[in-house]
């Protein structure tokens, strides 16, 4: 009886061998779409008709779940309102896609970065572009430049604070895996552990019941929410990020996608001939005026 | 005088034993075999997919495991002192609500149906939204002397636990013989008095795996605190995972949980054993 459980055990082995190393759509797509297809475009090599998107004549773009304004309004990506829809629609049109063709899907933040196939042609949210993260994904040209500010009640201790020292015995909080938190840490250093927040929604609740004294968010986002959201309360300052490479937002794509190049130069084009400029005066117009809180 | 030690074996038995050493020798060549196979099939699968480099880059980065460990453990050990407490307090409430439960008598009537609705209400309620609730529903109200959100996550924590070890220790207690309750009346002790030395030492020993095995659920659901702001051991991780991308900080935590579940287990099985055989001792006496 024994004998054959083992064959049958080995058989099961090999067949699970076959089924579980399928070759890899994304790293294989590349290499012979171009060539398969079309050796007319060559020349162009970002033609619509020759991208290796996902679904052919369809750019699928995705975006958290919630997203925010004034990123997106009313958490309906597919309205194109918001600056980050705002901004999606642009960059398909620019690629070649119009209004229709576009495909918008949902993908949590870990999704969005896993190593395996991604469910989209790019994730547009508020990424920031870094040196750590580009190892495991591409970003796109940047399409917006940010700052962090700090948000608190009024009348709070912190409400009036005019530099990082006036911060530093505050408990200040973020949203978990953002820039916003390293500013916390890495900029106010403050002596009172900082509090992490899955999403935006828990840290204005938690502002609002005084649970923190100030929740740091990037600048536009803290002028929508102090003006829409969080009655009482007031944008305190941005912070200045030293006298590097501005903290930028980028598009994610897989790692080593085929597109990346294509993006990018849809966003440079659109940052040339003033559409990005106009679109956050649209959509971010009132961030310029916050008091920038120095070291003291 | 060695012929009186025993019989010498039948040269049929001496076969038999034969035998069974062949079929015992046997058995360990092929479960080594057949382990070894599925380990070696294993493993072709999974660093022969055509995606391995790039997952080992993600998830298993020796140099981010080392930078984030400090971060993983700092958060790790609120992840235990919760544990520790909110264990006390949900043990010593569970018991509580089941001796309300357990009470007889119409006058306990109120208590009765209080430590019933407790009971269905808390365990059908997912912890989670008892915790928003707690933690960032309750400081809402503004009173005076709210605690932090450390406290009201715990409490949360807490009362949803509570609701299960309460039926745990009802269990226990109902499984205890009534003749016992009787036997121990008899003798003139009080309500009290048999329940403190006769009902709840059998109850206690007989549920002992169970409540361990609660124990080691609340040990990873104490986590859940982190959604209302304060930074565990996963949440650490987390953090770390947004600032590179890579995975490996997840894997850091998993691996100290599963370290930390270890002697918890290993003292759920050994209790379960030890309650198994005076089970089954007191059976044969």
């Amino acid at each position: 009886m024994r004998a054959p459980a083992v064959l049958a055990l080995a058989a099961a082995a090999a067949l699970a061998v076959a089924a579980c190393a399928p070759e890899d759509p994304t790293t294989s797509a590349p290499t012979d779409q171009p060539s398969a297809t079309t050796p007319t475009a060559s020349s162009d090599p970002c033609a619509t008709d020759g991208l290796p998107v996902r679904t052919k004549g369809k750019l699928t773009i995705a975006t958290d779940q919630p997203v925010y304004g004034p990123w997106f309004e009313d958490d309906k990506p597919e309205s194109g309102k918001g600056f980050e829809g705002a901004v999606a629609y642009a960059v398909a049109k620019e690629m070649g896609f119009e209004q229709p063709d576009v495909v918008w899907t949902r993908v949590k933040f870990n999704n969005a970065i896993q190593p395996g196939p991604k469910d989209f042609d790019f994730d547009i949210n508020e990424f920031s572009i870094t040196e750590d993260r580009k190892k495991a994904v591409d970003f796109s040209s940047p399409y917006y430049d940010v700052s962090q500010a700090i948000i608190a009640l009024e009348g709070s201790k912190i409400a009036n604070a005019e530099s990082l020292a006036d911060l530093k015995d505050a408990r200040l909080g973020a949203q978990v895996s953002t820039t916003s938190y390293s500013v916390i840490t890495d900029l106010v250093k403050p002596t009172v552990e900082p509090r992490v927040f899955p999403n935006n929604d828990n840290a204005k609740l938690s502002l609002q019941n005084g649970q923190i004294d100030g929740l740091v968010v990037d600048l536009p986002t803290a002028f929508y929410m102090t003006g829409a959201e969080i009655e009482g309360s007031k944008v305190v300052g941005q912070f200045e990020l030293g006298q590097g490479t501005p903290e930028q937002f980028g598009l994610v794509l897989d790692k080593g996608s085929p597109l990346t190049t294509c993006v990018s130069r849809a966003v440079d084009a659109l940052r040339e001939d003033g559409t990005l400029d106009d679109l956050a005066q649209e959509w971010l117009a009132d961030v310029a005026g916050a008091p920038v809180l120095g070291p003291g | 005088m060695p012929s009186a030690d025993a019989p010498a074996p039948s040269a049929l038995q001496v076969e038999r034993q034969r035998f069974r050493s062949r079929q015992t020798v046997r058995s360990v060549l092929v479960a080594a075999a057949s382990t070894a196979v599925l380990g070696v099939v294993l493993y072709f699968a999974v660093t022969g997919a055509p995606g391995w480099e790039r997952v080992q880059e993600r998830f298993l980065d020796p140099k981010i495991a080392a930078d984030t460990f400090p971060a993983i453990l700092r958060g790790l050990w609120l992840n235990i002192r919760l544990l520790v407490v909110c264990a006390i307090c949900a043990f010593a409430l569970g018991l509580l609500v089941a001796l309300m439960r357990t009470l007889r008598g119409p006058v306990f009537f109120p208590l009765r149906a209080l430590s019933t609705a407790y009971t269905y209400g808390f365990r059908g309620m997912p912890l989670i939204i008892v915790i928003y609730v707690m933690a960032l529903g309750v400081p809402g109200l503004r009173l005076a002397g709210t605690p932090g959100v450390l406290v009201l996550g715990g409490a949360a924590i807490v009362l949803t636990y509570g609701a299960y070890l309460a039926e745990v220790f009802r269990a226990g207690i109902e499984s205890v013989h009534p003749s016992q309750r009787a036997a121990a009346r008899s003798l003139g002790l009080t309500y009290r008095q048999s329940m403190r030395f006769v009902i709840l030492p059998q109850a206690v020993r007989r549920v002992s795996p169970p409540l361990l095995n609660d124990l080691v659920a609340m040990q990873k659901d104490v986590g859940l605190i982190s959604l209302a702001g304060p930074i565990d051991a996963v949440s650490a991780a987390q953090i770390a995972t947004g600032q590179s991308f890579n995975f490996t900080p997840y894997v850091v935590a998993g691996v100290l949980f599963v370290l930390l579940a270890v002697p918890l287990v290993a003292v759920t099985d050994w209790v379960t054993l030890r309650a198994a055989r005076r089970q089954s001792a007191e059976g044969a006496a």
